[in-house]
């Protein structure tokens, strides 16, 4: 009962005046810094941290707290809206986001995110609260043996994201792995594929160029094809009674939710995943489990929810190291950590215990976030929906200048702007010839963690294969991550044996 | 070459006295026109990251420059990327760079990359971080003998965590192999903080850390300091000997040094002298050394550049004896 008595003790601390201004201050924030490519949590936390000196250092953190929960929730709004990732942690979401606005699902799809982005969340501080110094254990627990296992079950979730054409889902997939070679090896300190001297090559491909360019310039085209030029407006509506109807369909995404919910805390306590790579993972699994798989990536609500639910259940998650091992658990919680030096707090182990009221402020404080981040979205749709009325001839050029800034602003560099627009041309070309693309999106942010976590088991055993298997968390997640490998084998002989049956 | 960089170090130096006595009356020569970009060779939340906000935080606090400074990621290749975005920002008068020991080692690994680390203005030399032995209190290790012992029988199954390749962490585990003869396998990841856990979670058997990377383990009772490469025992860390006392003439820092770039004016280089001077001696600066321990003297101008053609011969030996150049 000692939790409940100290997370009162930190709902009084998150409902002073000053603090609760900033909580709902923070969301509103965050959602736009959410929504605006090129800007993601990682650039709206570091832009403000120095300021946060103003105030008291749990003040401080329950204000940025806001902010990267609110960038959560916002980060869906242009990939539904506009088809442009806002933020990394909202590349999955555009998979299904936007096909469902073409629908003239807009409202449909910001209420699914929106509810799902809250369930994940409030699921995620239950579990944190409850359970934060043993799930500490569980993150300390995972070496890079764990992590590669971890990446391989993500892999094997996807093999079936590009529908039926699991030749076309391989190629995808390795076009992002050659993709994310780029740049700097941490094991040797080479760089590789950096085509002579490219010095725009050393830093990597940022996902999010490749996410943009695909998504953003790629869907531009073709919707410009398509519309033959054409002033199109697309249909959308929205009543106080179509969102209400919104909720509805809460009972057709519940179990892509509660997948995303669970899934996405997990990644997130991992040190080095985050919530991009939690909300890829939820989708894939999803769409696994789901009992009607083909809809995916045409806009299924589920394939809305599952990554919804994930980067926010995520982005708490990913407090758990930083609170209690000191380890980041994501890039913004990296950013965060850093501010904790600055009001002066050391995270860490003791953390929970030298410094309670910052603690439980937080906490509590996210319960309350979480609540304002919904309630803000949900009032915000009808200004949402009124861009997608705008005709297509002023929408396409809008989202030109958004799709540029967000491919300068992660690295500010001009060369992943020219990047971005040739994956952009690609990202079309491959979209004409069926290619499914949100497997390479999925490589490009695995590969270099599978990579690396698989390099450092083998040089930590000794160039031993079995490394994976010898320990019991790793040795469990490759076996399953091995069943689903082969699912759709099974699937492909099962249906050609039945066939010869009935021919 | 050598000699107009004497002349215009000589007269930064005249310039900052005459800074010194009039103070903000001189001050009126030269200010930043536009917000100035302080580069960190390392991504977002790494440790050279967190000081340079760290010290962007304190010069908001105090106001200590008219025009804001941002911090921007150049993290590519161990700080390639960074040293060449700043040395082709030749001249600007807007762009620092927040530096480390990548500041030699980078250079000399690819001399391709034609970095002349003399031809960086000499800003400010603001720390030298420390490094410890340090192992899992799980282990039983209590002193470098145990530690001997034990790496010894395990032979190349000793697992060293550190960070990055052919830098600090891998350079302090050579000499360890060399010291006393042992076989450890250097393990490379991504950040102090990440190589903390590994050995908190007994992944590794041991690490080179920084302190604070590992302090919050150490304040925990995790993991164990055994020994510094320090030239004397560090206060926080008063059971821990030297590696001088243990009888191995060994002294290993890592710089933490804000340099300009190449060419920056000599009005410019007085002017940000003064702000990070002013940064060194703020409360919260000093505070912030004596609990992470962090030592080192404010070193600026040609003591700074005596202090890099020391370092950056004590690397290249360093680097050949690993064979890594």
């Amino acid at each position: 009962m000692e939790i409940f008595s100290l997370l009162i003790e930190g709902f009084t601390i998150a409902f002073e005046p000053l603090n609760l201004g900033l909580v709902i201050f923070g969301c509103a924030l965050g959602l736009f810094i959410g929504a605006m490519p090129g800007l993601g949590s990682v650039n709206g936390v570091a832009i403000l941290l120095p300021m946060t000196f103003l105030v008291p250092p749990t003040s401080a953190i329950i204000f940025l707290g806001a902010i990267y929960y609110g960038a959560m929730y916002g980060g869906a709004i242009s990939s539904i809206m506009l088809g442009i990732p806002g933020a990394s942690t909202a590349v999955a979401t555009t998979f299904d986001g936007r096909p469902m606005a073409l629908k003239g699902l807009a409202d449909q799809a910001l209420v699914t995110a929106a509810t799902a982005s809250f369930i994940g969340g409030t699921i995620s501080i239950i579990l944190f609260t409850l359970f934060a110094p043993p799930l500490a254990k569980v993150a300390l627990a995972f070496g890079a043996a764990e992590e590669f296992a971890l990446m391989m079950l993500a892999f094997a979730t996807f093999i079936g994201l590009g529908g039926d054409d699991i030749p076309k889902t391989l190629f995808s997939i390795f076009i992002g792995l050659v993709l994310s070679a780029v740049g700097l090896d941490i094991i040797s300190g080479q760089p590789r594929l950096i085509f002579g001297d490219i010095t725009g090559f050393m830093h990597g491909i940022n996902f999010l160029v490749l996410a943009i360019g695909i998504y953003g310039i790629g869907e531009m085209l073709w919707t410009i094809e398509t519309s033959k030029g054409e002033m199109t407006v697309s249909q959308a509506n929205v009543t106080f009674r179509r969102i209400v109807d919104g909720f509805r369909t809460l009972r057709r995404t519940f179990k892509a939710t509660m997948i995303g919910s669970f899934l996405g805390y997990f990644v997130g306590i991992l040190p080095a995943a985050g919530a991009t790579p939690g909300s890829l993972m939820a989708y894939g699994v999803a769409k696994t489990v789901s009992r009607e798989p083909e809809t995916f990536g045409k806009g299924n609500p589920e394939g809305v929810a599952a990554p919804e639910s994930a980067n926010n259940a995520a982005s708490t998650g990913s407090m758990l190291p930083m609170l209690t091992l000191g380890i980041p658990g994501s890039p913004t919680t990296a950013i965060l950590l850093g501010g904790m030096v600055i009001w002066g707090l050391e995270p860490g182990p003791m953390l929970f215990v030298e410094h309670r009221d910052f603690v439980w402020g937080l906490i509590a404080s996210l319960y309350v976030a979480n609540a304002f981040a919904l309630l803000i979205n949900i009032a915000f749709i009808p200004a949402f929906i009124w861009v997608l009325r705008l005709p297509f001839t002023i929408l396409a050029p809008l989202i030109f200048i958004l799709c540029i800034v967000g491919g300068y602003g992660p690295t500010q560099d001009m060369h992943d702007v020219w990047l971005m627009l040739g994956f952009g041309v690609v990202g079309y070309l491959l979209r004409k010839l069926d290619y499914p693309m949100a497997p390479a999106v999925l490589a490009i942010v695995l590969g270099p963690l599978a990579e690396i976590s698989m390099r450092q088991s083998l040089l930590q055993s000794g160039g031993n294969v079995f490394v994976f298997f010898e320990r019991p968390i790793s040795g469990t997640i490759m076996v399953i991550a091995i069943i689903l490998f082969l699912l759709p084998l099974i699937k492909l002989v099962r249906g050609m044996l039945g066939r010869k049956a009935t021919g | 070459m050598m000699s107009s960089t004497h002349f215009r170090s000589a007269t930064a130096i005249a310039l900052g006295v005459v800074l010194g006595v009039f103070g903000g009356l001189a001050n009126a020569d030269w200010a930043p026109k536009k917000p100035i970009e302080l580069v960190v060779m390392a991504g977002k939340g790494g440790g050279a990251d967190k000081l340079a906000r760290f010290m962007q935080s304190i010069v908001e606090k105090n106001d200590l420059s008219s025009k804001p400074i941002l911090p921007v990621n150049k993290p590519g290749g161990s700080g390639a990327e960074a040293l060449v975005y700043v040395k082709q920002k030749q001249g600007d008068d807007h762009t620092l760079l927040v530096t480390l020991n990548s500041f030699y080692t980078t250079p000399l690994r690819q001399p391709a990359l034609g970095i002349e680390i003399m031809s960086f203005a000499p800003i400010a030399r603001m720390a030298e971080d420390t490094f410890l032995l340090w192992v899992n209190v799980d282990s039983g290790i209590n002193n470098v003998d145990d530690f001997v012992k034990a790496a010894k029988s395990a032979g190349n199954k000793w697992i060293m965590a550190g960070t990055g390749k052919g830098q600090e962490d891998q350079l302090l585990t050579s000499f360890l192999n060399s010291a006393y003869g042992l076989d450890m396998k250097y393990v490379p990841f991504k950040g102090g903080g990440r190589v903390a856990k590994e050995l908190a979670g007994n992944h590794a058997n041991s690490t080179v850390n920084n302190p604070s990377e590992q302090l919050g383990f150490y304040e925990a009772g995790n993991t164990r300091a055994l020994a510094s490469f320090t030239p004397e025992r560090l206060p926080l860390f008063k059971d821990a000997p030297t590696f001088k006392e243990l009888g191995k003439d060994f002294v290993y820092f890592m710089q933490r040094s804000v340099v300009g770039a190449p060419g920056m004016s000599p009005e410019a280089e007085a002017y940000y002298r003064k702000v990070f001077k002013a940064i060194y001696d703020s409360a919260e600066w000093q505070d912030y050394m004596k609990k992470k321990s962090l030592q080192g003297d404010f070193l600026t101008g040609d003591g700074l550049k005596e202090y890099w053609g020391r370092e950056y011969k004590i690397h290249q030996k360093m680097l050949k004896d690993i064979g890594e150049i």
